[in-house]
Parts: C-alpha cells; sequence; structure tokens
C-alpha cells in the first residue's frame, strides 16, 4: 500500500548526496559507492578506475583497471568506415545538432554486427560455454532460438565473430595479444589459444566485439552491463569523426549518387 | 496539459481523448496536441504536405541513411528510425529549414509592413546568414516538389494568401539573382502554413515526426540483405589529409 504523504524516491546503491545548506535541490557532497567523489576521489582516482568503481562499486584490481584501460583505448575509435561512425558522420555533414550524432552513433552500433547486442550475446555464451571448446562449438553451431519475438532480431552469425571477414585482422590480433599479457586471465589466455578454431566453428574471424566482450566478461561484468559500457566506450570516435565532417560539409562525403539501382516492385515478394 | 487516469479517461488540453477526441483523425489530434486547434482543413492540408515533401524512401538522403545502417548492422527499427529524426534536425534539410523559413516570412513579412522593400531584406538576409532557409537544395537544383506542392494546396482552396505570395516573391528575386536559389519545398509549405495562422515553432513541432514514413522503409529494405551489405566502404575510399609522418607515442 502506498503511504500517499510520503514522497517517492530513487533508489540506488550508486549514489548518494548531502544537500547544500541553503539549497535542497543543491548537493554539498556527492558520494560514490561510499567515495566523496568531489571531495576525495577527484585527483586520486584516474577517470578507468572511477568507471569501473560506477559499474562495480568497488575500485579495480591493478590488472582490471589496465584491462579496462586497454579495451577503452581499444574501443574509443571503431575507426572511420565503421557503421556506428558513419552515423554519426551522416549527422555532421547535414549540420544535424551534436547529440544527434551521438544519438545515431548509438542507433547504429547498438545493433548485432559489431554492436552492443553482439556483446551482450556473446557475454551470454561465455556464461554458458566458459572455457569448454565442446560447449563452445554447440552453441555456435546450434545457437539458441528464442521462440518468442523480439525486438532485436536473431542473431545472423556467432556473436564476437566478424561473418564478413576473410581472416582476423592485425588490430583485433593485437588487442587479444595485449589483453592476454596485461591480465592475467585465464578466459583471455583461452579465446588467444582456442582462436582458430572457435573461427572454424563459426566459420568467420573473430572480431574485435568478441575481444572486447571476453574483456567485459574476465572483468565480471553482466551481460547488461557489458552492452552499455561497450556502447559508451565506442562513443569519442564517433564524435571527432563527426565534427570533422561537419566542417567538411555534405559536398566532400559519400552520398552514393549512383550507388542505389532500383530493382522492379514485386508486391508479392514484398509482403509480410 | 494532458494526463492519463487509469482507468477512467485521458484528458488532452480540457477534452476527454476517449470521448470528445475519439472520432479525430491521427493527424488532427496531432494538431490539437500542438497547437489547440480543432481543424480537419488544417490536419488534411498538413498532412498532403508531408506526404508530398518530406517521407521519400531514399536510403542515400542523411536521415534515412541512420535507419538503413542500424538495420544493416542488426540494430532495433526503434533505433533506427529514432536516430534518424534525431539527425531530421539538420542544417541542409530538415527542421532547421523548415522551421527557419517560417521565421524569415514572417520576419521578412514585418519588415516590408515596416516600409522596408522585400529586395533590401533579402539583400541583407544573404549577406547576414550566406542563404536563406526554405532557398536552394543540396544534390540538387531543383525541387520537384514545388509543383505537386501547389497544386495539391490549390485543391484545399489554399495557395493564394500574402504568406505564400510572399515565398513566391522572394523565388523570383533569388532566382534572378547571381545566387540563382530557388525556392524548395520547405519554403512553400512555411508561406502556406503562415497563411493559415500556424507559427515557426507549431511548424516545427507539427514537422518533427515527418520523416519517418520514409525511413521505416529504408530500415526494412537494409534488413532484407546480408548484414553490413549497405554500401560497404573499402579502406581506399578514405582519403587521409593528415600528417604523413609515422610517429611513436612517448618519443
Amino acid at each position: 500500500m502506498t503511504n500517499k504523504n510520503k514522497q517517492e524516491t530513487i533508489t540506488t546503491k550508486i549514489w548518494n548526496e548531502i544537500p547544500e545548506d541553503d539549497n535542497p535541490f543543491a548537493a554539498k557532497v556527492c558520494y560514490c559507492s561510499g567515495f566523496d567523489v568531489y571531495g576525495d576521489l577527484l585527483g586520486k582516482a584516474s577517470y578507468i578506475e572511477y568507471l569501473y568503481l560506477l559499474f562495480k562499486l568497488e575500485p579495480p584490481s591493478q590488472n582490471h583497471a589496465l584491462l579496462l584501460e586497454g579495451l577503452a583505448i581499444a574501443l574509443a575509435n571503431p575507426g572511420i568506415r565503421d557503421h556506428s561512425v558513419r552515423g554519426a558522420m551522416n549527422a555532421g555533414v547535414g549540420g544535424s545538432t551534436h547529440a544527434s550524432a551521438l544519438m545515431a552513433a548509438l542507433a547504429v552500433g547498438a545493433g548485432n554486427l559489431g554492436g552492443g547486442r553482439e556483446v551482450y550475446n556473446m557475454v551470454k555464451y561465455w556464461e554458458q560455454c566458459g572455457t569448454d571448446i565442446n560447449t563452445w562449438e554447440q552453441m555456435i553451431k546450434e545457437p539458441p532460438v528464442e521462440e518468442r519475438a523480439d525486438v532485436w532480431q536473431p542473431m545472423e552469425h556467432a556473436p564476437g565473430f566478424d561473418p564478413n571477414g576473410d581472416s582476423c585482422t592485425l588490430p583485433v590480433r593485437q588487442v587479444l595479444e595485449h589483453m592476454v599479457k596485461i591480465g592475467e586471465s585465464e578466459n583471455l589466455k583461452w579465446l588467444q589459444a582456442n582462436r582458430e578454431r572457435l573461427e572454424k566453428f563459426a566459420e568467420c574471424p573473430l572480431a574485435m566485439s568478441g575481444v572486447a566482450a571476453t574483456v567485459l566478461y574476465e572483468l565480471q561484468l553482466s551481460s547488461d552491463q557489458a552492452e552499455m559500457l561497450y556502447l559508451l566506450l565506442r562513443l569519442p570516435g564517433a564524435a571527432v569523426h563527426s565534427l570533422e565532417q561537419e566542417k567538411l560539409g555534405w559536398r566532400r562525403y559519400p552520398f552514393f549518387g549512383d550507388g542505389l539501382k532500383l530493382q522492379k516492385y514485386n508486391p508479392t515478394e514484398n509482403m509480410g | 496539459m494532458g494526463a492519463i487516469f487509469p482507468g477512467e479517461k485521458v484528458v488532452l488540453r480540457g477534452k476527454d481523448v476517449l470521448k470528445e477526441l475519439k472520432d479525430y483523425r491521427w493527424i488532427e489530434y496531432l494538431l490539437f496536441g500542438i497547437t489547440g486547434r480543432d481543424s480537419p482543413h488544417l490536419a488534411r492540408l498538413i498532412e498532403g504536405m508531408w506526404l508530398i515533401c518530406t517521407s521519400f524512401p531514399d536510403p542515400r538522403l542523411w536521415n534515412n541513411r541512420i535507419a538503413a545502417l542500424s538495420a544493416t548492422t542488426r540494430s532495433t527499427g526503434v533505433l533506427g528510425s529514432a536516430g534518424a529524426l534525431a539527425v531530421s534536425e539538420a542544417t541542409i534539410y530538415g527542421l532547421k529549414p523548415i522551421q527557419g523559413v517560417s521565421d524569415f516570412l514572417y520576419r521578412t513579412s514585418e519588415k516590408i509592413a515596416g516600409g522596408q522593400c522585400l529586395e533590401d531584406v533579402v539583400k541583407s538576409e544573404v549577406k547576414k546568414y550566406r542563404g536563406i532557409y526554405g532557398y536552394g537544395r543540396p544534390v540538387a537544383d531543383k525541387d520537384e516538389r514545388v509543383g505537386p506542392l501547389m497544386e495539391f494546396a490549390q485543391s484545399m482552396g489554399a495557395g493564394e494568401g500574402p504568406y505564400t505570395k510572399l515565398a513566391f516573391d522572394v523565388d523570383n528575386y533569388l532566382g534572378s539573382s547571381r545566387l540563382k536559389y530557388r525556392i524548395n519545398a520547405s519554403g512553400v509549405v512555411a508561406g502556406l502554413l503562415a497563411d493559415e495562422g500556424v507559427t515557426p515553432k507549431e511548424l516545427y513541432h507539427i514537422a518533427t515526426l515527418t520523416f519517418t514514413a520514409g525511413v521505416i522503409p529504408c530500415y526494412i529494405d537494409a534488413l532484407e540483405k546480408p548484414e553490413g551489405a549497405f554500401f560497404p566502404l573499402r579502406t581506399s575510399r578514405v582519403n587521409y589529409e593528415g600528417t604523413t609522418a609515422f610517429r611513436v607515442w612517448g618519443q
């Protein structure tokens, strides 16, 4: 039963505030999981350590901080041809608002192909398979099928692998190598040792999203947390490429003027 | 403005939605929510305009492309549409010109009423802002929408008002100037709706969702093709103009 005299509140374990003496709408002290953010943590913690704290409510161990630092760099710019960055650049060249550039990057970068949902799905695979190669083989070859319709499309490839790739690219291998070197992680070592076998099961090479998902799983983030952090970490590249294209303008950005071929429309083929 | 009373009723601008507004068309409801006006005629005029002007399903158009890119990466339809909608608040097309040209027509009309001549007002606007929203168009010079738009407006008994006339007077002047800018659809829409008393901010809100009927087919089209297949780019498509030095971090 609701007490009508009691104000509704926001429940959190992350954030606590003490009000200013003269204004109940302004915070004087802000605590993140017990740490005084502006009076203590600022100047002591690195950005990466604070980011970890926000998600995990505990400071990271040294190797977890190193892993997240490495991942943040690996993901900061997915590259100018990445779909999410292209979404942001589309906003830039049209003179759209800067927030919309990031919204476009998030919308495009959220999906099953190289996006947040792919990471979500691969973390789920990790949770189920661990380092059991046989279970991975089964999961990849006979992926789980959701009976109910969802807003997300079913996966069309093994999560964490690139269906359009020919071989595992050098940056993916370099990031994996770096993570293995700094992470003291059995999962990452296992991924590196079994990459080629997994790629055979998936019939395509490991992707950056696959390395990212493994690192996020190693950081003991849930699939939801992993998806969210992956979305966040990929935005810097979208931001700067959008700003650059905004200055250059739409005339210097591909419009694919002759790239569209209109096929004869067949109503029965296109119904449903 | 409005509220839902669970299990009882829904109210918008003092009207019971389920009783008093239940026979509205959706566009009439949108118009009522934004302006408080009950006008099937104006709602139909707006609906016809959006069909002719803003719901073009071409995935190359910058806002539509967000939806197509979202589909090619297998993101959700709503994320693709919402991203496209957010991007539609653009400068070279979309919401900024739509609101901007309406604002321009109102300001210009006031200045002319105050004794200035159209030529001076337009020249001053161009000098100050390097262009006028509603005139000129990226990619194409001619706007194929202007003729059908005026035909539709005239079929609705619109198109003869002072703001529409002003919009075309500016078009005549700019077309004969060195700029050669011609009126585009947003200029015509702004004139027609200003004649109906729609303000720039009302027009902005009314136009917010107009692109979605063109956006969603772009998403569906790309979804029916293999993932990642929407205009894939090789590394050779990167025209790098930055430093040619290969630098080493920390050295």
